[in-house]
């Protein structure tokens, strides 16, 4: 019984200080929608107006055909999963689990199914008769989890639930709460700051900075194509570079500070001139050349051998610095000081107007267009 | 639409509070100032306040209850903060013995503790007449200044001792080994550390016994004498033989409430400057004291303890001993237990009921006003925030005068009623009672009461099945501290009381008046059982042998 989200126009304001000014967004049937921003971007702030905890200034909010503006949160059908778990601390596992449960017209026996049902499903059916505080982090989350998906809700929502938990659980809940959305196939929304955790359970991402919609799509979209400045430095590292582009006969150039010019395919027809831009590669979008004469010229400052790969701190004539990520090799790392010359994979390099607003190549894929002028 | 239905609720559980201030409160209160400003037939007149500020007859009372105020507050910190600083920072043998007899020194009733001493110093008191008999020496007079002094400073140690270990507790030992380190130690830590570290705590203790000993009653009452307080003064003017003059008890009711809202005014202005909150992941580690100085720590504690309990014991011993007529007889027997009872045969059951619906009614306020002020925040809200601390600042006596001025004419008569003996026990008790409940509160994270809304529970079933159960052991603790202080409350009971609703803290008051020691020795063993007792729950439930108030 999963539902879509339709939020048209929704406006949040606490007295004079808007945090919300206007935000449409579709959220599919069954759908891993996650919410990710830096803090203050609005982003649990949106998803505890969809919960109801937070009153709705202005616009529209939809499950399915239905408006929710004005329905008690307890009457939502929400299951909802909080940062610091809210665990009843004073009930056990299994009342905390059931607790949704007796607030519906269902008859005991089926209760003490569906409990034991989720406690299997989260793997603590064993303990069901423990208090929370017996319990660690990941236990606790797993219990919250099943309470909240026990009451079979239309929507589930979750606010930073991994962030209390150690490096090592986070991965691995993170796996857990992707496979159990995936096979309950519930509407979710997820809200976080961990952009890498947003990539590893996202069907959709929206990313959000300052109570705006910067850009919405797949984790690969935002990550290949991002659609502004923001987007690409916020999601994964990137180094920025201040270019030029231009255009021969059809043909595009980027062209850096000293001189190091590379063609360019995909820059979309209305960007075919001259104009200042910023460029954003990414560490492993460089390529080092020893031997070499051709591209930008850097100097290696340091280096950080981490297995797989290697990092390099290095340093361009200007005194720009950047950082570029090699695949390991088994010879020796290339020493600080070294002089070298880097060129960049063109195919995977972004490239933005000097503003930063925009992404001066095709194949960006945003589905928060649709709403932009409406 | 709904949301709007469950709201109300709140909004009519706030209006019904406000309507119950307004009317137990601020009426009370109001009359208390329209009495001091009007004449016998109710014209407008300063009359009394001239009469209180240029008759040093009366303006000394005031001068008086500071001099014993302030020097009390001194004493009752050189006592209570090094007690509490051995007792956190070094081994004392029998410590939890030495706690549990400051906590029930904490809860007797002052004037007890008074009487008591008239029984050991006075004229004729044992010890007295023993020096006397055996060295010829007639020791100093303790009525007066000197005896409410002792008096005081005895009773109220153990509040700045509960307070300031409560304070030593919150230090983490870092702090201790990180001033160490810097070679700071010793005396010099004592007040470059530990003294700055809990000098809110400092000034909150400082604050509480002041306000107690100011308003207290019971004491300059029967070890006073000349000494002449303005409670007492109240109280004389109001119920006295001779020469009652309400107006008048009002007026200085007003000066009263004038000087102590000054002070808490004070006293919340300085102490803000001295706000931080510190949280102790370990606390400090007792160390075992070298040479004299364990020596000195060992004597100092026990001593100061004993005196302090001294008088619980006389009152106990005596209450076996036979009397004849109001004198003490050789021999013990129950008998002062069996008269005493009977003559005041409801006193005990009184306590139990009287208490008891103060009890329910304060704990049942004080959460849905600690729900209102910490998850409701508005205007009217916040206003009864402000309203409910009020009691803190007036004096006992002046509660009850404000009563019966209100309530012993039309249109609401309440005079004589159990109902408003048990207005009057919430109306000084509450402040405490909520402040502890909003502490509460504020450690449950919001996100639990929403967790069981969004699980389809409404506000109200999520307030009783969520919120209050998590508030559990935090009230039933806080209950019991109220419960104890409720039944040894007099100031303001005294004015209210009749035949019919005098509890045992009265009975024994009204033996004591007549000098019938044996039979109020009697009902103060009593009552001072029904204390052990209530402690020693209180412990059961807390799981711990510390008190924080």
């Amino acid at each position: 019984m999963s539902v879509n989200i339709k939020i048209r126009n929704a406006v949040k304001r606490y007295g004079n200080n808007t945090i919300i000014s206007d935000l449409s967004l579709d959220i599919r049937e069954g759908e891993f929608f996650t919410l990710l921003g830096p803090s203050g971007c609005g982003k649990t702030t949106l998803l505890r107006m969809i919960a109801g905890f937070n009153t709705i200034e202005g616009g529209d909010f939809y499950f399915s055909e239905k408006r929710i503006n004005d329905l008690d949160p307890a009457k939502r059908n929400i299951g909802m999963v909080f940062q610091n778990y809210a665990i009843f601390p004073h009930l056990t596992v299994k009342k905390n689990v059931a607790f949704g449960l007796t607030n519906r017209k269902i008859s005991k026996e089926q209760r003490e199914i569906e409990t034991q049902k989720f406690l299997e499903l989260m793997q603590i059916a064993q303990f069901g008769d423990r208090m929370p505080e017996k319990l660690s982090g990941g236990q606790q989350q797993r219990v919250a989890l099943a309470r909240a998906l026990v009451i079979q809700p239309d929507v589930l929502l979750m606010d930073e639930p991994l962030s209390n938990l150690d490096a090592k659980l986070r991965v691995e809940m993170r796996t857990a709460i992707k496979n159990i959305q995936h096979n309950v196939g519930i509407t979710t929304v997820y809200v976080t700051h961990d952009q890498e955790e947003a990539m590893a359970v996202s069907d959709r991402i929206a990313i959000m900075k300052d109570g705006f919609i910067q850009h919405i799509g797949t984790p690969k979209d935002i990550y290949q194509r991002p659609a502004n400045l923001f987007v690409a430095s916020f999601i994964g590292r990137t180094n920025l570079l201040d270019a030029q582009l231009s255009a021969e006969d059809g043909q595009s150039f980027l062209v850096f500070a000293n001189g190091y010019k590379v063609a360019m395919n995909h820059v979309k027809d209305e960007f075919k001139k001259t104009m200042k831009v910023k460029v954003s590669i990414r560490p492993e979008e460089f390529v080092i050349l020893e031997n070499s004469t051709t591209g930008i010229k850097a100097v290696i400052e340091d280096s950080i051998f981490l297995g797989l790969n290697t990092h390099y701190q290095v340093k361009f004539e200007n005194g720009v610095h950047a950082e570029i990520v090699q695949e390991s090799r088994i010879d020796s790392i290339t020493p600080p000081g070294t002089e070298i010359y880097l060129t960049v994979k063109s195919e995977k390099i972004n490239v933005f107007t000097e503003d930063g607003q925009r992404n001066c190549l095709s194949g960006v894929r945003n589905d928060y267009e649709q709403y932009v002028g409406k | 639409m709904k949301q709007k239905k469950v709201l109300d609720v709140w909004t009519i559980i706030s209006y019904s509070i406000l309507i119950l201030y307004a009317l137990f409160l601020l009426y009370p209160l109001f009359m208390i100032l329209r009495s001091s400003v009007t004449d016998i037939d109710g014209n407008l007149t300063f009359q009394w306040f001239e009469q209180f500020f240029q008759q040093s007859y009366y303006f000394s009372t005031l001068t008086n209850s500071f001099k014993v105020t302030i020097w009390a507050t001194i004493l009752t910190m050189l006592i209570g903060y090094p007690l509490a600083y051995f007792y956190n920072m070094f081994h004392i043998r029998g410590k939890t013995f030495l706690q549990i007899v400051i906590i029930l020194c904490s809860m007797s009733a002052p004037f007890i503790g008074a009487y008591a001493w008239i029984q050991l110093l006075g004229r004729s008191g044992m010890i007295t007449v023993f020096i006397r008999n055996v060295t010829g020496i007639t020791i100093p007079n303790i009525y007066g200044f000197n005896g409410i002094l002792l008096v005081l400073t005895l009773q109220m140690f153990p509040l700045v001792f509960l307070y300031i270990s409560g304070a030593l507790k919150k230090i983490d030992n870092s702090l201790i080994e990180a001033s160490a380190n810097m070679g700071v130690s010793g005396i010099q830590r004592f007040f470059k550390v530990i003294v700055p570290l809990t000098m809110p705590t400092i000034f909150a203790a400082g604050l509480l016994v002041f306000m107690r000993a100011f308003a207290d009653f019971g004491t300059p009452l029967l070890i006073g004498e000349g000494y002449r307080v303005f409670p007492v003064e109240i109280y004389n003017q109001f119920m006295g033989e001779t020469g009652r003059n309400f107006n008048f008890a009002a007026t200085i009711s007003v000066v009263a409430i004038f000087i102590t809202a000054t002070i808490f005014l004070i006293q919340k202005y300085v102490a803000s400057h001295f706000t931080f909150t510190m949280n102790s992941l370990n606390t400090i580690e007792r160390k075992k004291a070298k040479g004299l100085f364990n020596v000195f720590i060992h004597l100092f504690s026990y001593f100061v303890v004993f005196l302090s309990f001294l008088p619980q014991i006389l009152i106990v011993y005596q209450s076996f001993q036979n009397t004849s007529g109001k004198l003490f007889a050789p021999g013990y027997s129950l008998n002062s237990y069996r008269v005493a009872l009977s003559r005041v045969r409801n006193a005990v059951p009184n306590t139990f009921y009287i208490g008891g619906l103060a009890l329910l009614a304060t704990i049942v306020l004080a959460i849905f006003i600690a729900y209102l002020v910490v998850r409701r925040k508005n205007a009217v809200n916040t206003f009864i925030d402000t309203l409910s601390m009020i009691p803190f600042i007036i004096p006992g006596a002046v509660v009850g005068i404000g009563l019966v001025m209100a309530f012993n004419r039309q249109p609401v008569v309440l005079t004589g009623t159990v109902t408003i003996m048990v207005v009057a026990l919430v109306i000084r008790r509450i402040p405490y009672t909520i402040r502890s409940s909003v502490a509460i509160l504020q450690q449950i994270p919001i996100t639990i009461e929403e967790a069981s809304i969004s699980l389809g529970s409404s506000k109200l079933k999520t307030f009783a099945l969520i919120t209050i159960p998590m508030m559990g052991s935090g009230i039933i603790a806080g209950a019991i501290l109220s419960w104890v202080t409720i039944i040894t409350e007099l100031a303001t009971a005294i004015i209210l009381y009749n035949a019919r609703t005098i509890t045992l803290t009265l009975a024994i008051y009204s033996f004591v008046s007549r000098g019938n020691y044996g039979y109020a020795a009697a009902l103060a063993s009593v009552l001072t059982a029904l204390t052990v007792v209530s402690l020693f729950i209180y412990m059961k439930v807390t799981k711990s042998t510390e008190i924080t108030m």
